[in-house]
């Protein structure tokens, strides 16, 4: 009897691995794809087959996270016109991630997608999407203070800003310094984020020219 | 060993579940065929699925067995699920996507509306807008003036908006009427509007066929949406040789509720002793003006705001008589003004809204004029120069008005809405009036209680048609009357990003209040408007044509008894018709701003004491305006340009004859007018965050051509001499510095950690 209820449990500790390890692998499969992915239809598809991940599995944000982030990725091309439309779809993925948890993660995908709505037209939508851009890099620093994607999405807001308005290289440099600090101390878990350090690199190398 | 089968037999079975796939592959497009692109495929509860490519095709495999529901999203569509059975053959699917109705991409009924300062919908007017318009000098009416289906009337305050006086157009703060929204009327001069435009979020400017929330305005409102809270906490002041100010916005730390105080002090004597002005001022105008204001967010999002403002102001003016060389006319003014309004807007369940608003305002003017010699000592006359006697006088009159209003909002299903509601205005009116001539002191008065009751339905029938259907009643208990006004607007989307709207009306509006003093015998004057619009608006651009008819009837007639004395009736009639365009242009040159409106008017009517159809005063054929406006990044520093013109207006002198009976003596046109203003700010610490104090230097110098306007004449009695009204001072030139010091936390975050 016991030997069965050990077998049993046994069965069912290795269904479950077997399941967690099929979220795994599809997770990282799916993670150096979105690495490499380059056309809108390639992330779009990705964003989807994310979202099913997390849709499947429930509990995860981390699938919710690609999903957005992926999205994030459509919405930087400059071919994609609508970014009201595509911000929709960000956000649609972060609210279903942050029904699970809110970090600081999914704040810094928050302030790219605002970012991206800003920059239609700053002149006019810097109080609205601007304001809620600035806010989610505040929350996400509050989550965790030691993000370097956080640090690299405001130096990348300040370089973009002409020096008259308050931004420029001088602004922008160290916060790309202390980005690429955190990048190298990092030691990021089994499938968490892990981009942004090629891009500071580069930046903090712009500004230093 | 037994373990170790049982775990291969585990394994086989995992994997062997791999290798038996089944194929499902298919379409995924709207209702008219159109591929949607993006749209997700997914079996349900599983990681197997495919998205949509841009011909709408896709195609996946899956281990997934027996039935299974598919689900098919994107965002903006309704979602789709739809069973499969997966045995292994390969399935095809052909989805077909209904769009959801959404308020973003849904058509909006733009006939005869402007609506400003809505970022989602692609603003036409801001508040920065309003303050970066030359010529304006921050007054919101003379902004609204560059837009098309205004006319250019220098001499009155009021928006005098196609074919219609400037008391036809009403102005509304978050949903009630105020009753004096400019500063008393100085004859021949235009004054301000009382509120500043950064008090409010959204403008809406509609020039006929607006919602049946709003009555009582033969042609034109405009709709001001004051702002919620503020970003910040800020102290702010403002210095110029005309004005000084000082002001605070408080916020609270949870960021649900603020108050602000604002005191500013306007006296223009050491400017008018510099420039000289026509008038000779023997008081120099000064206004003292505070407000004060409370805003709270309430729990479910909801706002509860409160406004008020007190304003008193004086002066005294003193002009050449038309009657004769050697006497001057005489006038002084001083009011009081307290404005009061609170108004609460709560979200209740089940697609509820509710918006409740009160307001209270009081207007106490004593103005007077005497006749004065060259000396400017009083000159008196006997009765039987009645003309010169009559001009000397004084009036003391107050406006009260208390309004309570609700609105109750419901959606129903999808983005339509009903939303209906009522409103109650309690009215009194006085007026005490003192004349040498005769000895006249009389005083009038009266009391009114108005209600409206009003219903009004937004019915999206796709995202591309929309109808408004409204109906209002109302009721005058001073004229004993009732109306009954429906309203029908309808657009369609014929592009992307073009539309037609169609819209129609009609429109009362009760006899003003220095007609009821004297005949309460009198009905509602009533308008009706048939709009027709086209418009096409990107995020950069806009472009609108609009056409209209409107007919006039019941308008106010004066039916002289004595040749001082008359009453009034209502059989005066009317007609405007005519076409504006409106062109805005943000895009082709970086950081230039330009729009261009253009006004064709062709009005007659037959009101007060015109002999008969005639083109009103005030109205001009063509009226045409550009507004420019550039900043340049590099020196922080904006230039503004304004030009408008209009084709001369019809003058008249009628003289009451006998009978009595009015009399068209004289009548022609004035000459054409035209204006080129210009404005430049200077903002040395924009984009600053961590400059302590935003300082914005401002300069405006208005017709900079010199341009000698004339907006009409005043004619003698004996209809000899005709005098020209002419602006005080060719030009008028503003200087002044605005500083705030502001509490803006949100960098603090990312300052603390590096």
């Amino acid at each position: 009897m016991k030997k069965l209820i050990f077998s049993l449990a046994l069965l069912a500790s290795l269904a479950a691995s077997a399941q967690s390890d099929k979220y795994t692998q599809m997770m990282q499969k799916n993670i150096a794809l979105l690495d490499s992915a380059k056309s809108i239809d390639d992330l779009q598809s990705l964003a989807s087959t994310f979202d099913r991940i997390g849709d499947a599995e429930k509990t995860k944000w981390l699938p919710y996270y690609y999903a957005a982030l992926a999205q994030t990725w459509v919405g930087w091309n400059p071919t994609v016109k609508d970014k009201d439309a595509n911000s929709a779809k960000i956000n649609a993925y972060l609210a279903k991630a942050e029904a699970i948890e809110k970090n600081s993660e999914l704040y810094a995908v928050e302030n790219m997608s605002a970012t991206q709505q800003m920059l239609v037209d700053p002149q006019t939508r810097w109080a609205t999407y601007g304001k809620t851009a600035g806010e989610a890099l505040q929350k996400g620093l509050q989550a965790d203070p030691n993000n370097p994607r956080l640090y690299y999405l405001q130096g990348m807001s300040l370089f973009g800003t002409p020096p008259q308005f308050g931004g420029g290289k001088d602004k922008a440099k160290p916060l790309f310094e202390k980005s690429v600090a955190l990048y190298k101390a990092a030691h990021p878990e089994l499938l968490a984020p892990t981009w942004g350090q090629q891009q500071a690199e580069a930046m903090l190398e712009q500004c230093s020219k | 060993m037994k373990r170790k089968t049982a775990l291969s037999i585990a394994f086989i079975f995992l994997a062997g579940g791999l290798y038996a796939q089944t194929t499902v592959s298919g379409t995924v497009k709207d209702p008219k065929g159109h591929p949607i692109r993006g749209a997700s495929i997914t079996i349900k509860d599983s990681y197997d699925g495919a998205t949509a490519d841009s011909t709408g095709a896709f195609r996946f495999k899956t281990t997934e067995k027996g039935t299974m529901t598919l689900t098919i999203t994107n965002i903006g569509y309704n979602p789709v699920e739809q069973p499969v059975n997966l045995t292994g053959e390969p399935v095809t699917l052909h989805v077909v996507m209904k769009e959801q109705l959404s308020e973003l991409k849904a058509v909006t009924i733009t006939a005869g509306s402007f609506t400003a300062g809505d970022a989602k919908r692609g603003a036409v007017l801001s508040s920065l807008d309003v303050a970066t318009t030359a010529g304006s000098n921050a007054d919101i009416t003379a902004a609204l003036k560059t837009l098309p289906g205004a006319q250019q009337v220098g001499e009155q305050e009021g928006l005098f908006v196609r074919g219609g006086a400037g008391y036809e157009a009403k102005q509304y703060i978050d949903g009630t009427l105020v009753n004096n929204p400019y500063f008393t009327s100085v004859p021949d001069i235009a004054t301000r509007g009382r509120f500043s435009p950064f008090l409010f979020k959204g403008t809406v400017f509609s020039t006929g066929g607006y919602s049946a929330l709003y009555g009582q305005a033969l042609s034109s409102v405009v709709l001001l949406e004051s702002i919620d809270l503020p970003e910040k906490s800020e102290v702010d002041a403002s210095i110029s040789p005309i004005l000084v100010g000082i002001g605070t916005q408080q916020l609270a730390k949870d960021k649900k509720s603020s108050y602000g105080i604002t005191y500013n002090y306007v006296n223009v004597g050491l400017y008018f002793k510099a420039i000289k002005q026509q008038p000779d001022y023997f008081k120099m105008p000064q206004f003292h003006n505070g407000d004060a204001n409370f805003r709270i967010r309430t729990k479910n999002g909801g706002m509860i705001k409160y406004y008020t403002t007190f304003a008193y102001n004086e002066l005294g003016l003193r002009r050449q008589d038309v009657d004769s060389l050697y006497t001057k006319d005489a006038f002084g003014l001083t009011n009081h003004n307290w404005y009061n309004n609170l108004s609460w807007r709560e979200y209740l369940n089940n697609g509820w809204k509710m918006d409740l608003g009160a307001s209270y305002s009081t207007n106490l003017d004593n103005l007077g004029q005497q006749i004065q010699d060259a000396y400017n000592h009083p000159k008196s006359f006997p009765d039987s120069v009645f003309w010169m006697k009559g001009k000397t006088f004084a009036i003391d009159q107050n406006q009260q008005l208390s309004q309570v209003k609700a609105v109750f909002d419901k959606k129903l299903g999808g983005i339509s809405s009903i939303r209906f509601g009522t409103e109650y205005w309690y009215s009194y009116n006085d007026q005490h009036y003192r004349s040498p001539l005769y000895n006249m002191d009389s005083l009038y008065k009266f009391r009114d209680n108005f209600n409206a009751v009003f219903a009004e339905s937004d019915i999206f029938l796709t995202n591309e048609l929309a109808a408004k259907l409204g109906v209002r009643y109302e009721h005058s208990s001073i004229i004993h009357r009732s109306d009954f006004a429906p309203r029908v607007s309808l657009a369609y989307r014929t592009g992307p990003e073009a539309q037609i709207s169609l819209a129609y009306g009609i429109f009362y509006q009760k006899p003003e209040n220095s007609q009821l003093f004297y005949s309460s015998n009198v009905g509602f004057t009533k308008a009706t408007h048939y709009i027709i619009n086209y418009q096409k608006m990107s995020k950069d651009r806009i472009f609108r044509i609009e056409a209209y008819y409107k007919k006039y009837e019941d308008l106010i007639k004066t039916v002289p008894i004595y040749y001082n004395y008359s009453l009034y009736n209502n059989s005066g009639s009317g007609y405007a018709k005519g076409f504006e365009l409106f062109w805005r242009d943000k895009k082709t040159i970086k950081d230039f701003d330009y729009w261009v409106s253009y006004s064709y008017l062709d009005t007659k009517r037959d009101y007060l004491n015109y002999t008969e159809q005639l083109m009103p005063n005030f109205a001009a054929t063509h009226t045409a305006s550009i507004v420019t406006k550039k900043f340049f990044t590099k020196i922080k520093s904006g230039f503004n340009l304004t030009y408008s013109y209009a084709t001369g207006r019809p003058y008249y002198n009628f003289v009451l004859a006998g009978g009595p009976k009015f009399e068209l003596a004289e009548q022609g046109k004035t000459k054409s007018y035209q204006s080129l203003n210009f404005s430049a700010e200077y903002v040395p610490s924009i984009g600053n965050t961590k400059a302590k104090t935003f300082v914005v230097l401002f300069a405006s110098m208005s017709n900079v051509l010199g341009y000698n306007a004339v907006y009409g004449y005043n004619f003698s009695y004996s209809g000899q001499y005709k005098q020209p009204i002419t602006p005080p001072a060719n030009r008028f030139y503003f200087i002044g510095c605005f500083l705030s010091w502001g509490v803006d936390r949100s960098q603090d975050a990312i300052n603390n950690n590096l």
